[in-house]
């Protein structure tokens, strides 16, 4: 049995009817075509798929599609705006925080998540709020220097 | 600041923008219409035949569309190498570890693919399932494979020089034993793939992710008998694969044969779970090692013994069991060294090749042990290593040539930017630094196959607009950064800017190239860009020589500008033909502008057409003539020294990481930023592997931690502040002086770690992870020692 939900998905609104079973992951990648959360592990450990539901950070893999009905949903596809990329977004790119990408979509949605309730983190504060967000490329240390690159011009 | 326009900079990679804002393509981001999903029956125990499969309920199952077993995929072995080909499709008398496939099912959708699978029935006669080394090598053991009586999947016995007279010249002895466990890579992305076959042309076209199209599409036609050209093979984005998508894995064979048969696309992904039971990670290695060195310090003689726990099959493991020996030949100048390495079949998933190819861990032990030996000789372990550093031009005892290497300076580095010197042996209790080295190949000197096929090919071709110089190579950008490497060779060469190159890569249509592996693009593809970027140019400046009537050496170009060394010709007849072709165009130049590539380019093409050249690249002949000399011969080698510092809990056992400095000598930095990224990456790596990544199995075979959440990799709160620092020594055989990064970076990490251990809390620990409860434990051990 199929169920309707309604949601908002980088401002646009969305109807779908849905199974019980699917994952906000898999109705993202699947059935939407936002491909940019990625599925690292479906268990909730690597934070490759992260999207911000209601303003929080969470693994849209351990998310029921039904429970994100009434939600508002920001994609790493929604992140950029008619100005171009986010200034995080940028960071990332100039300060060399991307190799593979894989884990890039859901780094940046914490970094930008943790910017947005605090323009002037510190770095423990940054480690830990991407700390949910496993990257086995670049050993974080370029992924927090851009965070932090963000947070001195705010 | 150097003379180059485009390379040796800190340029932005040309594939991050797309990945920032997820767009970057992966291969499951990807889809077909009509498109049907795989999945596969892989065996639930470790050891066992199989008597009957019985696939009548899966076939029945509504919406399953095919179901393959060995019957349809046939018997032609197939591996890494075809000195070891000891793989099939799928299994047809044994099973040998706990994943291994039997039969794979395509269905419309994935669900009903995994049920049907479900419902295939085996009969199997279980068998002891060989989990240890020395369960696989005791009298009277099943045998895995026929032809390798004992388990022992390959066997390596060399001695250069003469260890036992080596041994009698020297004052101090040491022997120590060390031990490793199996490791997995854990990278981001699981494997996936999408196979297309048209039933019409017989054309088929794999979507894989895969470090190594090359490979895959000669083992695709190999195994499926299709001709190479009738297969072509493409990589996606990648979520990286530090070796283990090196080689061909199972899905990329299956999901080709059942599009075969059904005639459409077919999608197959391996699960976490999967990505852990394919395995093909790091080896678990047990090295003995005895080193002889005389009162001054000089190294006389090095004996290693060396057991691989290999899993199930061979993959790349004929390879690493050569490299954990013949790494040890430099960078220290070592006159008498013997190895003998087994590498074991016991009934887990297959080890392979993991970043720092078999050399890792045979360099923890070993520059553990040197420090040791630094202790006993009273010497600070720095002047040890300085003393038997090799330099640019020496030659190891196994044949390698050094022909540049900045060890002494990456050891400066270091010790400079560490205030070694302040801080060796003076730290306070609890806290510890310590160092060690390492040292690695820039790319297989030879292919995995036999073969005098060039390593890498590289084609250039110009819009006919001259604009865009458009980069075409087969090689692999799995996230260390090599399409943004190649794309700075192309356009540092032409002389045009580095946004005036699109390169499209990973496609075995590009041509061939060996791929992502033994650290090899950077020098090879680098060749290869370089030599066809070179050639475009000369057609460049030889058309426009003919058209001004000067000599092609004149003229020059540089950031997109035609420079006449000479006096500047009179240009103007050319470039009223360029504006006559672009009427209506408002970017025209003017009269007193320079002369552009961009008008250089029309008018070549004008002249000759589509300007176009091929670039390649194959090393010289390398190496010694002995068995096994191929394997760690390059045509250069990078090297590294690390200096890591640590507080040890002495109530808890538990380490903390307090910072970490790298210096790597790549030859030249391409990519500098890049080059950071790749130090910072590995050392993340060496740290997890040091402290406490483990595939743990329970006593049947099964992986128990094939997970994220229990096999611990470095999050971002476990990492301390890591200074890179690059070393740039000059490669005469590298393009631009360039040479590796990619992994020798990971090779000085652990011992490091172990050495500042030491400083720190007194304890040698000859067993990895470095897990609170073994710290603890032998802390608690040397103070009871001590008491008595
Ligand atoms: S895919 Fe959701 S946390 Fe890994
Ligand atoms: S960049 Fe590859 S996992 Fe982070």
């Amino acid at each position: 049995m199929k169920q309707i939900i309604n949601l908002t998905i980088n401002d646009k609104k969305y109807e779908v009817a849905v199974d019980a079973n699917l994952t906000l992951l898999d109705l993202l990648r699947y059935q939407l075509g936002l491909t940019g959360a990625k599925k690292g592990c479906e268990l909730g450990d690597c934070g490759a798929c992260a999207v911000i539901m209601d303003g929080k950070p969470v693994n849209s893999c351990l998310v029921l599609a039904v429970q994100a009905n009434g939600k508002n949903i920001t994609t790493i596809e929604g992140v950029e705006d008619e100005n171009g990329l986010h200034p995080l977004q940028k960071a990332f790119v100039e300060k060399g925080a991307i190799q593979c990408g894989f884990c890039t979509s859901g780094m940046i949605l914490s970094g930008k998540t943790l910017l947005d309730k605090k323009p002037n983190p510190t770095e423990t504060e940054i480690k830990s709020a991407i700390s949910g967000n496993l990257c086995r490329c670049t050993g974080y240390q370029k992924i927090i220097e851009a965070v932090q690159s963000v947070s001195c011009e705010g | 600041m150097s003379n180059y326009d485009v390379i040796n900079s800190n340029a932005p990679r040309v594939d991050t923008p797309a990945k920032a804002k997820g767009k970057a393509i992966f291969i499951d981001d990807m889809s077909m219409p009509d498109m049907l999903f795989g999945a596969l029956l892989q065996s639930p125990i470790a050891h066992g035949k199989i008597l009957n499969i019985d696939i009548s309920a899966a076939k029945k199952l509504k919406g399953v569309k095919a179901v393959v077993t060995a019957k349809e995929a046939g018997l032609i072995p197939y591996g890494v190498s075809p000195a070891r080909y000891d793989e099939n499709v799928f299994c047809h008398d044994n099973v040998r570890y706990i994943g291994d496939e039997i039969a794979a099912v395509a269905a419309v959708d994935l669900e009903t693919a995994i049920a049907a699978a479900s419902l295939i029935k085996v009969d199997y006669q279980e068998l002891p399932a060989l989990l240890t080394i020395d369960d696989a090598m005791a009298e009277g053991a099943p045998v895995l494979h026929k032809k390798y009586p004992r388990n022992i999947c390959a066997q390596v016995n060399q001695e250069f020089g003469n260890f036992e007279a080596g041994l009698k010249e020297s004052d101090i002895i040491k022997t120590t034993t060390f031990k490793s466990k199996r490791q997995d890579a854990a990278f981001l992305e699981p494997q996936g793939c999408i196979a297309n076959f048209d039933k019409l042309t017989e054309n088929l076209t794999l979507y894989s992710s895969t470090q190594v199209p090359h490979y895959v599409q000669r083992i695709l036609s190999m195994v499926l008998k299709l001709p190479i050209g009738k297969v072509r093979v493409i990589k996606p984005y990648l979520g990286a694969g530090f070796g283990i998508k090196a080689g061909t894995n199972t899905m990329e064979i299956v999901s080709c044969l059942l599009s075969m048969k059904t005639g459409k696309p077919v999608k197959m992904n391996y699960s976490r779970e999967q990505v852990f039971m394919f395995g093909r990670a790091r080896h678990q290695f047990v090295h003995t090692m005895t080193t002889g060195v005389k009162k001054d310090g000089t190294l006389m003689a090095l004996k290693n013994e060396c057991y691989l726990d290999g899993g199930a099959y061979t993959s790349f493991g004929i390879a690493t069991v050569y490299y954990s020996g013949s790494l040890l030949g430099g960078p220290y100048k070592l006159p008498n060294m013997k190895y003998d390495g087994y590498r074991i079949y016991t009934n887990k998933p297959a080890c392979g090749a993991q970043r720092g190819h078999g050399g890792v861990i045979a360099r923890a032990c070993w520059e553990q042990q040197l420090d040791m030996i630094a202790e006993e000789l009273g010497m600070d372990p720095i002047e040890l290593r300085l003393k038997n550093m090799m330099v640019t031009g020496d030659i190891t005892c196994n044949d390698f040539n050094m022909s540049s290497l900045g060890m002494k300076e990456c050891i400066e580095a270091v010790k400079d930017g560490s205030e070694w010197n302040k801080k060796k042996g003076k730290l306070p209790k609890g806290k510890g630094i310590g160092m060690a080295c390492g040292f690695f190949v820039s790319g297989a000197g030879y292919p995995i196959y036999r073969s005098d096929t060039y390593h890498s090919t590289a084609v250039i071709k110009l819009t006919e607009d001259g604009g865009t110089a458009l980069l075409y190579t087969a090689s692999s950008e799995i996230g260390q950064g090599s399409d943004t490497t190649m794309a700075m060779i192309a356009a540092e060469t032409l002389g045009i800017p580095l946004s005036d190159i699109r390169i499209e890569s990973g496609d075995t249509d590009f041509g061939v190239d060996l791929g992502a592996y033994s650290s090899r693009q950077t020098l090879m593809t680098g060749h290869a860009v370089y030599d066809a970027a070179a050639h475009v140019k000369q057609q460049i400046l030889e058309v426009l020589a003919e058209e001004l009537n000067i000599s092609a050496d004149e003229i020059d170009i540089k950031k997109g500008i035609i420079i006449f060394k000479k006096s500047q010709p009179d240009f103007s007849k050319l470039r009223e033909r360029y504006i006559k072709e672009h009427r209506g165009w408002t970017d025209n130049p003017s009269a007193d502008d320079p002369l552009t590539f961009k008008e250089a380019s029309r008018i070549a093409f004008l002249a000759k057409g589509i300007i176009s050249a091929n670039g390649k690249y194959k090393p010289h002949q390398l190496g010694g003539k002995f068995k096994g000399a191929a394997v760690g011969t390059s045509p250069a080698y990078g090297c590294s020294a690390q200096i890591v510092e640590l507080t040890v809990d002495e109530q808890t056992g538990q380490i903390t990481i307090d910072n970490m400095i790298d210096a790597h000598d790549c030859g030249f930095a391409i990519n500098r930023v890049s080059v950071e990224g790749q130090m910072e990456g590995s050392l993340s790596m060496g740290l997890g592997e040091a402290m406490f990544e483990e595939v743990k199995f329970d006593s049947k075979g099964k992986i128990i931690n094939a997970d994220l959440a229990e096999y611990k990799i470095p999050t971002a709160l476990d990492m301390p502040p890591v200074k890179a620092i690059i070393v740039e020594s000059s490669e005469p055989n590298g393009p631009f002086g360039a040479k590796e990064v990619g992994e020798g970076a990971i090779m000085p990490t652990i011992p490091a770690i172990l050495n500042a251990v030491y400083d720190a809390a007194g304890v040698r620990i000859f067993e990895l992870p470095l897990t609170p409860e073994r710290v603890y434990q032998a802390i608690l051990d040397y103070k009871n020692k001590k008491a008595s």
